[in-house]
Formats: C-alpha cells, structure tokens, sequence
C-alpha cells in the first residue's frame, strides 16, 4: 500500500477550480518534488493534504496509510503523520515557543495513545533538534515565530518537523527566502528524517534545493494536474527550459 | 424649583424603606450618610440615559433591592477563615470581610510589620478623619453607586502605612458573601499611604452560586509623593450576583500606581474606576482582564484624570467574550489644563468566541492641555482562523488551540503584574476559565 495516494483530485477555493484530476502516489521512502509555475496549484495541494478549511474538494479522494484523509481534522491528520513546512510561517504572539513545542508534540502523542514526555526528556530533544539548525537559545524563549526573519521562520518550521517526526512531510516552498546557507542548514535537516518508513514532498519553485534535497521522483504541475513525471534530471531540464513548454496560456498569479 | 417627581421601581422603593429602617443603626458618618442617600434619592438608580451608565442600565438590571445583610456571627467567620485562599499562595495577610463586616472579634495585629496600622473602618472614624470619606476624585461625587455605598456602609478596613515603609507582605482583602438567602453588602475600605510608602493590596470576592446577593463596594485609596501603590481585584463572585465596585485614587507626586482587574464570576459586573493624578511625574498603569460566558454582562468604566505635569498612564483592558455575554468597556482620560508632558495610552480589546456575544467599546480622550501625547485604541474580533489553523496543522485539537491563543491574548494583560505567585494564579484561573468552556 502507498503511504499517500491522491485520485483524480479536484479542488475549488471561492468557485474558483484550483486542481483539475491530479494524481499522486507516494510510497514509503521517496522524496517526490513538485515544481511549477506561479498559480499552477502547488500551495493548494499542500494545505488540502493539511486539512485547511478554505478547500472545497468536489471530486477524488487523498488515502493516507489507506485511509481517507479527506475526512479528518487537521490535527487528526498531523496526529496520523501527515506534517506541513508552510510558506509563511505565521507569528502567534503570546505562545511561548517551548509551550507551543510541547503542546503540539503531547497532543500527538495523546492522540496516538501515547504517554506524554517528561520535561527533562523533552528538553533535551529541543535543545538537541535545535542545535543542529543552529537555532539558538534565544528564539526558543520567544514567542512563536516573533520577531524571526523569514530564515529563522524556516528554521523553525524544520525544527518542529525534526520534533514531531512525521510520516509525511509537505514542504511548500521552504526555499524561498532562504540564502545558500540557511538552505543549507534546512536540507540537512530534511535528509536527516530520510528512512524507508518516511517520505517528503518538496514543492518548490527553484531547482536550487534540490542539489540538497535530491528527490526520487520529479513532477511538474500545471494548471492543477500533474503533466510531466521523471527522475531528478527533470529538475535539471525545467531549469534549462523554463515552464512555458506546460503553459498554453499566461497564467494569473497566484 | 421644579421637581420632577420619579416615579420609584420596587429597588428604589426597597432602598428607601431600607434606609428608613437601617439608618438609626448603620454606625457613624451621619450627616454624610444622609447627604448620599439625599443624591440616591433624587436622582434614582442609573438609567441609560445617564452617559456614565449607558451601556448598563441599573434602574433596569436591579429589579429588586436586596436587604442590607445582617452582620455574620463569630461561627460564620469560622467557616469563611479560608475565603480566598484558594486564589493561590500569595504570602499575603488576608483579611475576611464577610458580608460586608469584619469579624467581630477582629483586631490588628501589628507585630507583624511596624509600618503599617490596620483598623476597622469604624474604629478608625473619628470627627476629624471624617473629611477622607468624603474625598472624592470629581467624577466619583456625583455617583450614585458611590452615594449608595457612603449611604449604608457597614464595615471594611482602613490601612495606614507610614512614611518611606515598604510593607513586604500584599494585604489580602478577602471579600465573601456568607449567605444562603439574598441580601446587600456595602463594604467599604480606605487606604492611606504616607510619602515613599509601598504596599501591594490584593482584593476577592465571591459568593455562592444559585443565590442572587448584590455587593456594592467601594475602595479609596489616598497615595502620598514617591509611594508605590500595586492594587489588585479579583471578582469571582457567585453565577446570580450583582456586582458594583468603585475604586476611587487620589495619587500624589512621583508616584507608582498600577492596578488590575481580573473577573469572571457574577450575573452583571460593573467596575468603575475613578482615578487621579495630583502630582508631577507619576507613572501609572490600569489593566484588567474579564472573562464572560453563558449571558454575564460586565462593564467597565474608568475616567483617569491627569491633573499634574509629566504623569505616565497605561491603560489596558481585555475582555473575552463566549455565549450571549456582553462586556463593556468606557474609558475616559482627561488632561487638566496645565498637565503638559501628559503620555496616556489607552486600549481596550474583545476577542468574541460567539456570534452572539456583544462587546461595547467606549474610549474618551478630554485634553486641555497642548503638550500631551494621548491614544487611545479599540479593537473587537474572533479568533484568527490563520493562527488556529497553524496550531492544528500540529496536531493541537481545536478547543486547545483555542485555548492557547485566548491564553495569549489575556496573558499579555496578565504577564504585566510584578507579583509572580500573583501573575500565576491569574493565569491558572485563566485556565480553570478556559477547561470549563
């Protein structure tokens, strides 16, 4: 059985249809990258495997480990292993880091049936998890996301993905806005969560992070299916050519 | 002169056979119990159309007047010795104020801290302190909460720190209603600081649920040059209660004053604060938290009143609102002519968990002064479905998420209190709020 499987998906936001029929299998141990142009519905894909509200699926289904995803909250989903690296992490003033960490890392473990982990034990998987992003003591004592730049925001998003260790980890572009170091530092961290039980789905702009990232599998989405599936040369050869070969028409920005 | 002749509700008639019945045995302060009851009785109960009172209208929310309670036996006392406790460990001297009165065979004990006298209200009055009851900032004179509680005082406490001490220990005013049948309380309570004095008073109240009780309590507080004043209230009264508290500040010089209000409990709250800064330089800070579900009203009405050049005022208040509650915010600050260098900053918050809630938002700036800076800003909305949406994303259920971002956003009233066993137990009944939703 495929870890993720997604069938002639269709997705709609406000009436507008956002995915036409796409289609997707992942099976446990790939890295799959998804590249496309601006409004192709790459960020779409990602917040439906999430869970958002805004979506509206009208046709299709998205299993999960075989079960229906589609029908979960999005807290269910991240419980089951599903994660998301968003785009723009978002800053929760009056959250404390920590608390936010640990929350989020009990509820799952709740969730699961798990006991949840004592403070020291806790401590020492942040302060571990945290060095190796070269995520210092100070941004762990602030408020969610407060006052970070746009790399630390990143940072940050991989550090929870590294303490949550996910099934299935979604990152939506979690290149942008990063500098060759900064990209650096958060491909190590993805390849570190690289195991045969796990798989990621790199969705990216920019063939640049997958130098770091190397991925099994590459597709090119447009107009909210998925037109074109190869290996990690692909990546080499839209950088080459560019996208407008998938594009009949100009399409409106995102 | 023309009088308009009121025509009486049954609470304003009830208050008026009270009074004639009571006032032979109320203790003390004759002339001026007369003169308040004098104002009452003109005036009758708050309506709406009374500005200061718009938004609650006590003529209409006060169907009935509750009997004065009468004063608790030594046996009641007894059972209440642990009243307010519970709030957290504060390391504080607490004192029961039962139904309005002290118990009966209460006396300071002054081996614990030489700077401070504590002394029942009564005890204390005398023809020539006389004049402090009648102290009042502008605003608060013409009051009828106020008038009433001047009118039928029962008791309270009247502490007195001298010059330049800092009392280490927060005096705990622990305020408890006693009874299983409906009555009034009208405790009143007087705080002097003398110049450089510190003192951190923390006041409770609460009641039994299911009993419909009203408590009017009134709270003056006369800080000196160079005091440090930290003040403290928390309303967690019984779910019928009718609750009325003035707090009434006369701040001098180089002072430090900051308050906080934090409610949950009681059918209808009202809060008003009446506050003033008589000399230069003084920083302030007045911040509350209210929390309302099921269909609790409480309201919140300030006028800060900057008299004096260069004072510092910070004034912060988050309501958060479930159910069919209403919270109400009036706050109004005013800079007297002359009070130039004036820095006052003002800001009320809702966060609306119900389509049915309603939050009224009134800020009022009066300036008459040109070197100030004032603001002031309102802001009223639900919770952010971006924010929530990010917590959920991992793995955080939903009514937790909502807890953690409601947390926040009271928190940032809260994390303010110097206090930290203080700060703490706000935050743990924050919790407790949040775990009965």
């Amino acid at each position: 059985m495929p870890l993720l499987e997604i069938k002639n998906l269709h997705v709609e936001i406000d009436g507008k249809k956002i995915l036409n029929g796409l289609d997707l299998i992942v099976q446990a141990g790939e890295v799959h990258a998804i590249m496309g142009p601006n409004g192709s519905g790459k960020s779409t894909l990602a917040y439906v495997l999430a869970g958002k509200a805004d979506y509206e699926v009208t046709e299709g289904e998205v299993l999960f480990n075989g079960e229906n995803v589609l029908a979960m909250d999005p807290d269910e989903r991240a419980a089951k292993g599903v994660f998301l690296a968003f785009q723009y992490p978002i800053e929760i003033p009056g959250v404390a880091t920590m608390t936010f960490l640990r929350t989020a890392l009990n509820a799952q473990r709740k969730q699961r049936g798990e006991a949840e982990l004592n403070t020291p034990e806790f401590m020492k998987r942040v302060r571990e998890a945290a060095a190796k992003l070269s995520i210092s003591q100070d941004m762990l004592r602030r408020a969610v996301n407060v006052g970070f730049s746009g790399g630390e925001k990143k940072r940050n998003e991989i550090l929870q993905m590294a303490l949550l260790e996910p099934r299935l980890a979604v990152l939506d572009e979690t290149d942008s806005g990063l500098d060759i170091d900064a990209l650096k530092i958060v491909a190590d961290g993805v390849n570190r969560l690289r195991s045969p039980e796990r798989a990621a789905i790199v969705i990216t702009h920019y063939q640049r992070l997958l130098d770091y990232i190397v991925p099994d599998i590459v597709h090119v989405l447009s107009k909210g299916r998925i037109v074109k599936t190869g290996g990690k040369e692909l990546a080499l050869e839209l950088e080459a050519s560019g996208y407008a070969q998938f594009q009949e028409a100009p399409v409106a920005a995102e | 002169m023309a009088e308009i002749t009121l025509i009486k509700n049954p609470a304003e008639q009830q208050l008026a056979a009270e009074w004639a019945a009571a006032k032979a045995k109320l203790p003390g302060a004759v002339p001026l119990r007369e003169a308040a009851f004098e104002r009452f009785a003109k005036a009758g109960l708050p309506t709406r159309r009374v500005e200061e009172w718009k938004y609650t209208d006590l003529r209409a929310l006060m169907r009935d007047a509750k009997p004065l309670a009468p004063r608790p036996g030594a046996d009641v006392f007894a059972k209440l010795q642990n009243a307010g406790a519970e709030l957290g460990d504060l390391e504080a001297r607490r004192i029961v104020i039962a139904d309005g009165y002290l118990a009966p065979d209460w006396t300071d004990d002054n081996a614990h801290d030489p700077g401070v006298t504590i002394t029942g209200l009564f005890a204390w009055l005398t023809e020539e302190n006389l004049y402090r009851l009648n102290s009042l900032p502008e605003a608060a004179r013409s009051d009828i909460a106020v008038s009433l509680n001047t009118a039928f005082m029962t008791g309270g406490v009247v502490i007195h720190v001298r010059k330049d001490a800092c009392i280490e220990k927060p005096i705990h005013l622990a305020h408890v209603f006693s009874g299983q049948a409906a009555a009034a309380i009208y405790p009143r309570s007087i705080v002097i600081m003398e110049p450089g004095a510190r003192l951190m008073l923390v006041e409770s109240f609460e009641g039994p649920d299911g009993v419909d009780y009203q408590v009017n309590t009134a709270l003056q507080i006369f800080a000196g040059d160079g005091a440090h004043a930290d003040h403290i209230k928390v309303t967690r009264e019984g779910d019928k209660a009718l609750h009325i508290s003035s707090l009434m500040a006369d701040v001098g010089a180089h002072a430090r004053f900051n308050t906080f209000l934090y409610t949950t409990g009681g059918a209808v709250t009202r809060n008003q604060l009446f506050l003033r800064f008589g000399g230069e330089e003084t920083v302030a800070s007045v911040r509350g938290a209210t929390l309302l579900r099921g269909k609790q009203h409480a309201d919140t009405t300030m006028v800060v009143d900057h008299a004096a050049v260069g004072c510092q005022s910070r004034e912060v208040f988050k309501t958060v609102l479930d159910d069919q509650s209403r919270g109400i915010f009036q706050g109004k600050i005013i800079v007297q002519p002359g009070a130039q260098k004036t820095d006052a900053k003002m800001g009320s918050h809702a966060l609306m968990l119900s389509e049915e809630a309603e939050v009224d938002n009134k800020p009022e700036l009066e300036i008459y002064a040109d070197d100030v800076q004032c603001g002031h800003g309102a802001t009223a909305g639900d919770l952010d479905e971006d924010l929530l949406f990010y917590l959920r994303a991992r793995g955080i259920p939903q009514v937790e998420a909502e807890a953690l971002l409601i947390q926040a956003f009271v928190g940032d009233a809260i994390e303010g209190i110097e206090h930290a066993g203080l700060r703490e137990a706000l935050m743990e009944a924050v919790a407790a709020w949040l775990k009965a939703r």
